[in-house]
């Protein structure tokens, strides 16, 4: 196909829209090398002789937030919850599609409906259940992630469980599978593009996450949010240096998660949302 | 694939199992946590608690809520399976709050130091809260400054050092015909930024707010403790409305900063201002030398460094003293461990009374203390602190109390700090502040 | 009639449905009762009736303005996230070179947290307002459209794809027809394009809607509600109300479960009108 003048036309317009895109990040990766008083009142000027001071305030910034046990922490929990929702979510949506009764249809419409609740409806009691169970710390919060993302992820691995058709499991049974075996060994590799995409929204979630992990684990184990929002909400000296060199930090993995994976991320939006 | 299966199964199985066990997740409970209220000392808290260890092998553990987030950070720590063992309130509204978790330590050694016992905080017989620090605000200002306004020929002010300033009327004076000059003086406005981003306001909802409160209620025949009397106050007539808007328009119309502008500084752009001699005076307390000494660059002299008191114009302020008083009681968690509770009391005693302790309180946190277990001379040597035990020895002044731990509620102080905030920016008419003020104290206390 | 996969339901369902009776259906449930009390640690509720409701609307004149502040901004920025999304959608379906590229770059800000993404443009905001001697919270209109420019930064992309693949699965020899009947661009657009893509445009609608109304992280970092809590969305000021506000914990907890009530008849709402036109279609 020939590109028309008219799409020519396009291209242009949208290389100006990309470079809106990316400008944000842009800024903020300038100032991260300027002297933190010549931030806020001349963020769009270029690091000077007089303004650049190279990686110091990366420097500042991590020591002061303590980011480097912060980006452990969030890979900690975010790795394992997403872990545990893409195992355990399957095999629920699996039984609840397969087994039909008034308890599985009561479960999976609780679960589509906990999606649309907002969570200050649930903050404080949760939080509050959290503590007495002892669930406040980074292993417990996995297990209140698995029930936060239940949800979204039963709903989108049954949409797909309901295509797949019943005569490959039979086949299987007859096989001598049992049935622990059969789903992972038959079913769970069909539903691997959904499991990818499963993975994914919950990872894009769980990463960024604030107040869910503020409320149950942060004063004793930031994540990235948590550590960034008290670098600027606490310890009353803002220092904008420190804070550009912090956000900067925090956008290179999700830019390196994103260029490494994107095929999928952007193939998963796609299909969740079709799914939806 | 059918070993990455069967990974999967194993990882999955440990999962459930390591969910299942109790003991996976449950973390131990610290003998002592302490929830600091002060975020400017939160690096010293952790030295300290180094040491204590060091010293004594007991583990401190110290969190520091972020700034103005202190009642919020203890809700939620409060409830947790390892709550604070070491808290604060504010003083009565606090203990008001948070009596069901303050435990009587009338029998603790810590009650037993304070110099005036009628300090603490006392319900039914009971001590609940002990004051552990005394700190005092005014008009911070550098000398050197001043002394190169003193020295222009054309002032036009006939005063020649600011300790003459006395009054509202001479501080206005001086301050305006400071601005006309600020070129020659070197400075970028005469006070640092009225900072009124969110939750950096305190500075004027609370502190300024406690003068022309304070002597209203004092003219009520209340001297005796007009906090007291501000408690069981359903009302405000706000008498003095006018005298707090001269001082604040003071501030604002001869600052670094443009009216708009304000809303988005904080205390530690207005203390790096003054620190870097763009302004001459500041209005803060002596916990903010360390925010000014700390600043890189930093141009003032600690031998410039003093303090004046905040005169607004109210009738019979000559004589007034700084503001001096308290918003730091530590309580004990009721409902911690019995061991925790008393480890918690000896982290405390050792800290007050030791003398490796008295070290860190005096020279690291630049605390002065209540307590008798510190001598006269055992005092903070920063400028500030050295200001306010001046003003604490002086007999010819008259200091003003902290009554501000009875204004009705937090929301009440942030609702004062919005006001005046959409005053600066043109929103409202003083009139509109004076008449939230009023409403907000009636209907917060109803 | 002995479904075997019967015998599995402790490996299959309990862990999920553990986890989700403590993180979900307890709080849930404990949340809609705690809103009828009193409380301030939990054990110490006391029944109240409904008068924590009546005190959302009433002694509290924060919760009615937020609401309204919500509903103006969801109604921006839903719509200029929809149109602005689906006109880049209709260009990277084109034959304009290096599609994938650009579509990479738009999706891009999606994936950086709220928090993240409030501090990167009150830099940029502020930096702007500067020149002019404003700053973000001079004014709340600023506030305001600086809230609506970051969403519609954040989720045009994520829109976006959806509308792509929406694009995408319209056949193409059903286009081919129309042009052949001698159908304008216009015409195609609005009597092929949209109507097919009817279920991607009911998607991004019900996520662009229920998103901007649960609004919290970039809220707090961007403006946290300055000035004078006229740029507090209700999530935002049921937070604030919870945590910041002694005795009016039930009042918070009120102030949420109608909260939830508006998002969710807004969800079946718009879900049951997109839905009829999608059957028309």
């Amino acid at each position: 196909m020939k590109t028309s003048s008219f799409d020519k036309f396009l291209f242009v317009i949208l290389i100006i829209l990309s470079a809106f895109f990316i400008f944000p990040v842009f800024i903020v990766l300038i100032n991260s090398f300027k002297l933190k008083f010549s931030i806020a009142a001349t963020p769009f000027m270029l690091p000077t002789d007089e303004t650049f001071i190279g990686i110091e305030n990366y420097i500042e910034g991590v020591n002061n937030t303590g980011f480097l046990s912060a980006f452990g922490w969030s890979l900690f929990v975010t790795v394992l919850s997403v872990a545990a929702i893409t195992i355990f979510t399957p095999m629920t949506a699996w039984y609840i599609i397969r087994v039909k009764n008034a308890f599985t249809s009561i479960l999976y419409y609780s679960l589509v409906f906990s999606m649309i609740v907002p969570f200050q409806m649930v903050m404080f009691t949760m939080s509050k259940t959290a503590n007495v169970l002892r669930l406040d710390n980074p292993i417990g919060i996995i297990f209140i992630y698995l029930g936060f993302g239940a949800g979204l992820s039963v709903f989108m691995f049954s949409g797909f469980i309901k295509n797949v058709p019943l005569g490959i499991e039979e086949a299987a049974t007859i096989d001598g599978c049992n049935t622990l075996e059969l789903f992972w060994r038959v079913v769970f590799p069909i539903l691997k593009p959904t499991a990818i995409t499963v993975a994914i929204l919950n990872t894009m979630w769980i990463w960024n996450d604030y107040l869910l992990p503020y409320l149950v684990i942060g004063n004793d184990y930031k994540t990235i949010p948590i550590a960034i929002q008290y670098l600027k909400g606490g310890y009353g000296s803002v220092d904008m240096g420190a804070l550009m060199a912090m956000l900067m930090l925090s956008i290179i993995p999700v830019i390196i998660f994103y260029l490494s994976s994107q095929k999928y991320i952007i193939k998963g939006v796609a299909s969740g949302a079709i799914k939806g | 694939m059918k070993q990455k299966i069967l990974a999967l199964v194993v990882a999955m199985l440990s999962a459930i199992s390591c969910l299942s066990l109790a003991g996976c997740g449950e973390k131990t409970k610290s003998s002592v946590y302490f929830l600091n209220f002060k975020p400017e000392s939160a690096t010293v808290y952790e030295e300290i608690a180094e040491k204590y260890k060091q010293e004594t092998g007991v583990e401190v553990k110290v969190v520091t809520a972020a700034a103005n987030n202190y009642e919020q950070t203890l809700k939620s720590e409060i409830a947790k399976s390892d709550a604070p063992t070491i808290f604060q309130v504010n003083g009565p509204v606090g203990y008001d709050t948070w009596d069901d978790y303050c435990l009587d330590i009338k029998d603790s050694k810590l009650y037993s130091f304070l110099s005036d016992k009628d300090l603490a905080i006392k319900d039914d017989g009971g001590v609940y809260a002990v004051p552990y620090v005394v700190e005092g605000y005014g008009i911070i200002y550098n000398d050197e400054i001043m002394k190169r306004y003193f020295a222009l020929p054309n002032k036009k002010t006939d005063i020649t050092t600011a300790e003459e300033i006395d009054s509202f009327e001479k501080l206005k004076a001086v301050v305006e015909d400071m601005t006309a000059n600020k070129e020659k003086l070197g400075i970028k406005g005469v006070f640092a930024s009225t900072s009124l981003a969110t939750g950096e306001d305190w500075r004027w909802q609370t502190h300024l707010l406690n003068i022309p409160l304070y002597h209203e209620f004092k003219e009520m025949g209340n001297d005796i403790d007009v906090a007291l009397s501000m408690l069981d106050a359903d009302e405000v007539t706000y008498k003095y409305s006018k005298n707090f808007e001269n001082l604040f328009d003071l501030y604002i119309n001869n600052s670094v900063t443009s009216k708009n502008l304000l809303g988005s500084k904080s205390v530690a752009d207005s203390m790096a201002e003054f620190a870097l001699g763009d302004a001459a005076m500041v209005q803060n307390g002596n916990w903010a030398w360390s925010q000014i000494s700390g600043v890189k660059g930093n141009t003032v002299k600690a031998s410039d460094i003093k303090m004046l008191p905040l005169y607004m114009g109210i009738e019979g302020e000559k004589g007034q003293g700084i503001c001096i008083g308290t918003e730091n009681y530590f309580a004990i968690n009721k409902n911690a461990d019995k061991e925790q509770q008393e480890a918690s009391l000896k982290f405390l005693e050792w800290l007050f009374s030791s003398e490796t302790g008295k070290k860190y309180v005096t020279e690291s946190l630049g605390f002065i203390t209540p307590f008798n277990t510190f001598s006269e001379n055992e005092l903070p040597d920063d400028p500030l602190a050295k200001e306010i035990s001046r003003y604490m020895k002086d007999e010819s002044v008259e200091n003003i109390p902290w009554a501000f731990s009875a204004f009705p509620s937090d929301a009440f102080k942030k609702d004062v700090g919005s006001a005046l905030l959409d005053y600066v920016q043109g929103e409202k008419k003083w009139e509109d502040v004076k008449k939230i003020i009023q409403d907000k104290w009636k209907s917060e206390r109803s | 009639m002995n479904n075997p996969i019967k015998r599995w339901f402790p490996i299959f369902v309990i862990p999920t449905l553990v986890a989700f009776l403590i993180s979900f259906v307890i709080p849930f449930i404990s949340g809609i009762l705690l809103s009828f009390t009193e409380f301030r640690t939990v054990s110490d509720a006391q029944f109240v009736g409904i008068s924590n409701y009546i005190k959302a609307f009433t002694q509290d004149s924060t919760f009615l303005s937020s609401l309204w502040f919500t509903v103006r901004f969801a109604l921006v920025s839903v719509a200029s996230i929809n149109i602005f999304a689906f006109l880049l959608a209709l260009m990277l379906t084109r034959t304009v070179p290096a599609t994938k590229l650009f579509r990479t770059v738009f999706f891009m800000p999606n994936l950086i947290g709220g928090i993240v993404l409030g501090y990167i443009w009150q830099v940029i905001i502020n930096g702007v307002l500067y020149r002019f001697n404003y700053s973000i919270t001079s004014n709340s209109a600023f506030g305001f459209w600086g809230l609506v420019i970051m969403m519609n930064w954040q989720m045009i992309g994520y829109v976006m794809i959806i509308y792509i693949a929406g694009i995408q699965n319209i056949p193409n020899d059903i286009i081919e027809a129309s042009r052949v009947d001698g159908a304008g661009p216009f015409t195609t657009l609005f009597r092929v394009i949209i109507p097919s893509v009817m279920p991607s445009i009911t998607i991004c609608l019900f996520l662009t809607i229920t998103n901007s109304f649960k609004m919290f992280d970039q809220n707090l970092s961007l403006t946290a509600g300055a000035p004078a809590n006229r740029t507090q969305m209700v999530a935002l000021d049921i937070y604030n109300t919870f945590y910041s506000r002694t005795g009016y914990e039930g009042v918070g907890q009120a102030k949420a479960v109608i909260f939830f009530l508006i998002v969710a008849i807004i969800a079946f709402v718009q879900l049951r009108i997109t839905g009829k036109k999608e059957e028309e279609a």
